[in-house]
C-alpha cells in the first residue's frame, strides 16, 4: 500500500487535467465532484498510507516512480520520500485541502469560473504534494514553482479587475526574488556536494562541512532567501496582504494553511544545513521575531477582515521561523499543523461572513451579526481562541513549546522570548478587536441575510472547529526526523508559565475594553497627531511597499527610461538609415522598362564573361 | 561543302542584321525566314538533316506564319512604320552595339582557343528518334505538356 | 568530305546571338522584340547542332528539338500577350508597359 504513494499527486493532477481539458463545459455538479473528490481520494489514500507507515515503525520510506532527468552525475527522478515530516505535511495538505475544496463548492457556487477555479485548486494540491513528498531538491523545486504559479493564477482569479492582476503579479515577482535565491542555493549545493537527493545531501554536508564554514553559511542563507519569499517573512513579506485579492478559499488553502508554510517546511527539511551555520539559524529566529511583531502592529490598524487575517498569518509564520531559529524543529512543524487548522477555520468563517454581507470586507461596516450568523460566530470564536493561544486550545500547546524553546536558548533567548510574548499579547488584541467589531455592537448598514451555504460549507467549519480545539493533543511522529529534538520536558517556573498564559488574555481584555464595553474610546486615543501618523505608518505595513518602490521600482523605471535610446538601439537605427539610403539609390534602377532590365542582364553577362576571360 | 557552309553563314548573318534594322515589319519577317532557312542549310551541311527539315517546317513555316497572322490581326499600317522610324535614332543603338561588340569579342576570344576540326557525320532520323523514344522519353512528355500549356494559355490570353 | 573548323560554327552562333541581343535591346516594338528573341533561341539551337556534329552524336539534335518546342510554346504565349497588350493600350510600344517601377 505504501507503494501507492504516487497516487496522491496523481489524483489531483488528473482532476486538474480533466477540468482544464473540458474548459468549463462540464456541469457544475460534476466539476465539483471532480474537483473536491480528487482531493478527497488523495486524503483517503494519505490516511491509509499514514496508518501503514506508522504501523510499520520504519523511519522513512522511499518510492522511486521514474527517472525524470539524468544528466551527468545529476539524477533527478520522480521519487517520493516519506517520513514523519512529509507525512504531517501530506495529511495537512490533503485533509485541510479537502475540507477547503468542499467549502469552496458552496462558496464559488455562483461564480462563472467555477470549473477553472477547481482546476487551479487541484493543480495546486498536486504541486504542493510534489513539494513535500519529493525526495530530491529538483522535484521539490518543481512543486515549489508549481504552487507559486497556482498562487499567481488564483490571486488573479477575478482577472477582470486590474487590481487583482496587479496583486497577482506582485506576489509572483516578489516570491520570484526568493525563488532565484533558492535556485542559486541549489546550484551551489550541487556544485559542492554533487547530489540533490535531500538525504544524501544532508549526510554529505554533515560529514564534509565544518560547523560555521563559509559554504554552509552561504547555502543556508540562499535557501533561507527562498523560504522567506514563499512564507512572506521579512524582507519579502509585502506580497501576502495583497494576495487577499483572491477568493477566500484560496486565502485559506494557499495563503494560510499550506503554501506559505512551505518555507517552514523547507527550512525544517534542510535543518542540518542550518545547524551547520548557527549564525544563519539565529538570523532565522530574528527574522521570525521581527516579522511577527511588525505584522502584529500592522494587523492592529487594518480594517479589511481578510487583510487582518493575512497579517496574522505572517505573524504566526513568524512564530514558526522563531522556532526554527532556536532549533525547536518539532515545535515549528507542530505550530504549522495547528495553525493550518485554526487559520483555515478563520478564513473560511470570514468567507461566510463576507458572502452573507454581500462581499463586504470592511469590518467597520459589519457589526452585530452574531445572531444571524451563528456558525460563523462559533467558528470565529474557536478560531480566535486557538490563534491567541487560549489555554488548552491547539494554539496554546504549540505556541507554548515555541516560546519555551526560545527561552532555553543561551544568549539572546530571553529577548526572543520577550518578543514572542509581546507578539502573543498583540495577537490577542488584534484578533479580538476583529472578533468584537464584527460580531458585536450595532449593525452598520449591512442587513445580513440568512447565513449562506448548505452542508458543504458548514461541515468543513465544524470539522475545523474540532481540529482547532483538539489538534494540540496530537503527537507528531517527528522524533526520527529531527534526531531527538522532539518533545522535551521544559523545566521552567510557574511565573514564566503564568506570563505566557496572561499575555494573550491581557490582549483580549484590552480589546474587550476598547471594542466591546467601549470603556475606552479608540477615537480619543487616535486624536493625537502622533497616534495618527503612527496609525498611518502601521496601516501601510511599516511603509515597506513605499520603501521598496523607492529602493527598487523607481530606480528600475528610471534605468529603463534612460536606457530607452541606448547604444544598441543606435546600432539598429544605423542599419535602418543605411538600408533606407540603399533603397533610395537602388530604386532608381527599377525603371519599369523591359529593355532596361534586358540591358542589365546583358551587362551582367558581359561582366561575368570578362572575369572569366581575364582570370 | 565548306563553301556551302560559309555561304549560308553569310546569308544568315546578313539577313539577321536586316531583320533588326528593318522598319517594315513584314519585310523584317521575310528576312527572318530567310535567315532561318540559311540556318537550316547549315544544319544540313553539318550532317543533321532531320533538324534541318524541322527548322524549315516548324520555324520558318509554322512559327513565322503565326507571326504573320498576328501582324495581320494587329493591322499595323503606315503609321507604325513612321513610328518605327522615329524610334530608330542613333543614340538608341550606341550602348547595345558596344556591349554586343564586347560580348562577341569575348565569345570569339574564348572560342578561338578551340582548335578542332569538325568532320560532319550524317546523323539521321533513326538515331535521333531512337534517343527521343529511348532515354529521353520523359523529356518528350514534358515537352508535350509544355506545348499543351502554351496552347491553353495562348487561347486564354488572346481571348476577348 | 572536307572538314569545317568547329569554332567557325560556334562563332556563327555567337554572331547570330549578339544580333538578336541588339534587337532585343534596341527595338521598342514588341513584335520586333519577340522576333529578336526567336533569333537568339535559334542561335543557341545552332550551337547545339554544331556540338552534336563535332561528336557525331544525336544528343545535340534532341536538345535542338527541345529548344524548338520551347520556342513554339513561347511564341504562342508571347503573341497572345501582344494581342492583349495591343487591345488595352492600342500600341505596340513596349515603353508603355513601365508601370511596375520602384
Amino acid at each position: 500500500m505504501l507503494d501507492l504513494i504516487w497516487l496522491l499527486p496523481t489524483f489531483s493532477l488528473l482532476g486538474f487535467l480533466s477540468l482544464v481539458l473540458t474548459a468549463g463545459t462540464l456541469p457544475k455538479r460534476i466539476a465539483a465532484i471532480i474537483g473536491a473528490g480528487s482531493v478527497g481520494l488523495s486524503f483517503a489514500v494519505a490516511v491509509i498510507i499514514a496508518i501503514q507507515f506508522l504501523g510499520s515503525g520504519e523511519e522513512y520510506f522511499v518510492k522511486e516512480v521514474w527517472t525524470w532527468m539524468s544528466v551527468g552525475s545529476l539524477n533527478a527522478g520522480f521519487s517520493f520520500y516519506l517520513d514523519g515530516l512529509s507525512l504531517t505535511m501530506m495529511l495537512v495538505i490533503t485533509g485541510i485541502g479537502f475540507l477547503i475544496h468542499l467549502y469552496a463548492t458552496g462558496y464559488m457556487d455562483d461564480d462563472p469560473g467555477f470549473s477553472r477555479f477547481f482546476a487551479y485548486m487541484n493543480l495546486f494540491v498536486a504541486a504542493m504534494l510534489m513539494l513535500v513528498l519529493g525526495d530530491n531538491l529538483i522535484l521539490l523545486y518543481l512543486g515549489w514553482e508549481g504552487v507559486g504559479l497556482c498562487s499567481y493564477l488564483l490571486i488573479g482569479f477575478w482577472y477582470t479587475n486590474p487590481e487583482n492582476g496587479y496583486a497577482a503579479r506582485k506576489a509572483f515577482v516578489v516570491t520570484r526574488v526568493g525563488d532565484t535565491s533558492m535556485a542559486i542555493g541549489l546550484f551551489l549545493l550541487f556544485a559542492q556536494l554533487g547530489t540533490l537527493n535531500i538525504q544524501d545531501l544532508m549526510y554529505a554536508a554533515e560529514t564534509q562541512w565544518a560547523v560555521g564554514s563559509g559554504l554552509a553559511v552561504a547555502v543556508s542563507l540562499l535557501i533561507l532567501g527562498g523560504a522567506v519569499g514563499k512564507s512572506a517573512q521579512l524582507p519579502l513579506q509585502t506580497w501576502l496582504p495583497d494576495a487577499m485579492a483572491g477568493p477566500t478559499p484560496i486565502s485559506a488553502l494557499i495563503h494560510a494553511a499550506t503554501m506559505v508554510t512551505a518555507g517552514v517546511y523547507l527550512v525544517a527539511r534542510t535543518h542540518i544545513l542550518f545547524e551547520l551555520a548557527p549564525t544563519v539559524q539565529l538570523l532565522v529566529a530574528w527574522i521570525g521575531l521581527i516579522t511577527l511583531l511588525m505584522a502584529g502592529f500592522t494587523a492592529l490598524t487594518q480594517s479589511d477582515i481578510k487583510r487582518i487575517l493575512a497579517y496574522s498569518t505572517m505573524s504566526q509564520i513568524g512564530y514558526m521561523f522563531l522556532a526554527l531559529g532556536v532549533g525547536a524543529w518539532s515545535a515549528s512543524v507542530f505550530h504549522l499543523m495547528t495553525h493550518a487548522f485554526f487559520k483555515a477555520l478563520l478564513f473560511l468563517a470570514s468567507g461566510t461572513v463576507i458572502l452573507s454581507l454581500h462581499h463586504e470586507q470592511n469590518i467597520f461596516k459589519m457589526g452585530g451579526v452574531r445572531k444571524q450568523l451563528p456558525v460563523s460566530f462559533w467558528s470565529f470564536l474557536i478560531g480566535s481562541l486557538a490563534l491567541t493561544a487560549f489555554p488548552f486550545t491547539s494554539g496554546y500547546f504549540s505556541k507554548d513549546e515555541i516560546l519555551l524553546a526560545a527561552l532555553e536558548l543561551d544568549g539572546p533567548g530571553l529577548w526572543l522570548w520577550m518578543g514572542g510574548v509581546l507578539g502573543a499579547f498583540f495577537t490577542g488584541l488584534y484578533t479580538f478587536r476583529l472578533f468584537f467589531v464584527v460580531f458585536f455592537g450595532d449593525n452598520k448598514g449591512h442587513e445580513p441575510t440568512q447565513e449562506v451555504g448548505g452542508w458543504n460549507m458548514s461541515w468543513p467549519l465544524f470539522v475545523l472547529m474540532v481540529g482547532a480545539l483538539l489538534a494540540g493533543f496530537i503527537g507528531l511522529p517527528l522524533d526520527a526526523v529531527f534526531g531527538g529534538h522532539g518533545e522535551e520536558e521544559h523545566d521552567v517556573s510557574a511565573l514564566i508559565h503564568g506570563i505566557m498564559i496572561a499575555a494573550p488574555l491581557l490582549g483580549i481584555g484590552i480589546a474587550y475594553l476598547f471594542y466591546y464595553s467601549k470603556t475606552f474610546s479608540v477615537d480619543k486615543l487616535m486624536a493625537s497627531p502622533l497616534a495618527k501618523s503612527l496609525h498611518k505608518f502601521w496601516f501601510s505595513g511599516w511603509g515597506m511597499d513605499a520603501l521598496y518602490n523607492w529602493l527598487f521600482v523607481y530606480p528600475f523605471l528610471w534605468l529603463a527610461r534612460i536606457n530607452k535610446d541606448d547604444l544598441v538601439d543606435k546600432l539598429y537605427a544605423f542599419v535602418v538609415v543605411l538600408s533606407r539610403a540603399a533603397h533610395a539609390m537602388i530604386v532608381k534602377t527599377q525603371t519599369g522598362y523591359l529593355r532596361w532590365y534586358a540591358l542589365s542582364v546583358a551587362t551582367g553577362l558581359v561582366l561575368i564573361l570578362t572575369l572569366g576571360v581575364l582570370l | 561543302m565548306m563553301l556551302l557552309f560559309y555561304l549560308a553563314a553569310a546569308i544568315a548573318v546578313i539577313s539577321t542584321a536586316a531583320v533588326i534594322v528593318q522598319t517594315n515589319i513584314v519585310h523584317a519577317l521575310i528576312y527572318l525566314i530567310l535567315s532561318l532557312l540559311a540556318v537550316a542549310v547549315i544544319f544540313y551541311v553539318l550532317g543533321a538533316p532531320f533538324a534541318a527539315l524541322l527548322e524549315a517546317i516548324v520555324y520558318a513555316g509554322a512559327i513565322m506564319v503565326l507571326f504573320l497572322f498576328v501582324i495581320m490581326m494587329l493591322n499595323l499600317g503606315q503609321h507604325t512604320r513612321d513610328e518605327e522610324r522615329s524610334w530608330m535614332t542613333m543614340q538608341v543603338w550606341i550602348a547595345p552595339s558596344i556591349m554586343a561588340a564586347i560580348l562577341l569579342a569575348q565569345l570569339v576570344n574564348v572560342l578561338s582557343q578551340y582548335d578542332q576540326e569538325l568532320t560532319p557525320v550524317r546523323v539521321g532520323v533513326l538515331e535521333v528518334s531512337a534517343l527521343l523514344f529511348g532515354p529521353y522519353v520523359l523529356a518528350v512528355e514534358l515537352a508535350s505538356i509544355l506545348l499543351l500549356a502554351g496552347l491553353v494559355s495562348a487561347y486564354h490570353l488572346a481571348k476577348k | 568530305m572536307e572538314s569545317i573548323p568547329i569554332e567557325h560554327g560556334l562563332i556563327l552562333a555567337g554572331i547570330l546571338f549578339t544580333l538578336g541581343l541588339i534587337g532585343v535591346l534596341t527595338r521598342r516594338n514588341i513584335v520586333f522584340v519577340l522576333m529578336s528573341l526567336e533569333i537568339m533561341l535559334n542561335a543557341s539551337g545552332l550551337a547545339f547542332i554544331v556540338a552534336s556534329a563535332r561528336w557525331g552524336h544525336a544528343e545535340g539534335q534532341v536538345m535542338f528539338l527541345m529548344i524548338l518546342t520551347l520556342a513554339a510554346a513561347e511564341v504562342a504565349v508571347g503573341l497572345g500577350l501582344i494581342i492583349q497588350v495591343y487591345r488595352r493600350y492600342q500600341t505596340v510600344d513596349i515603353n508603355v508597359l513601365s508601370e511596375m517601377k520602384g
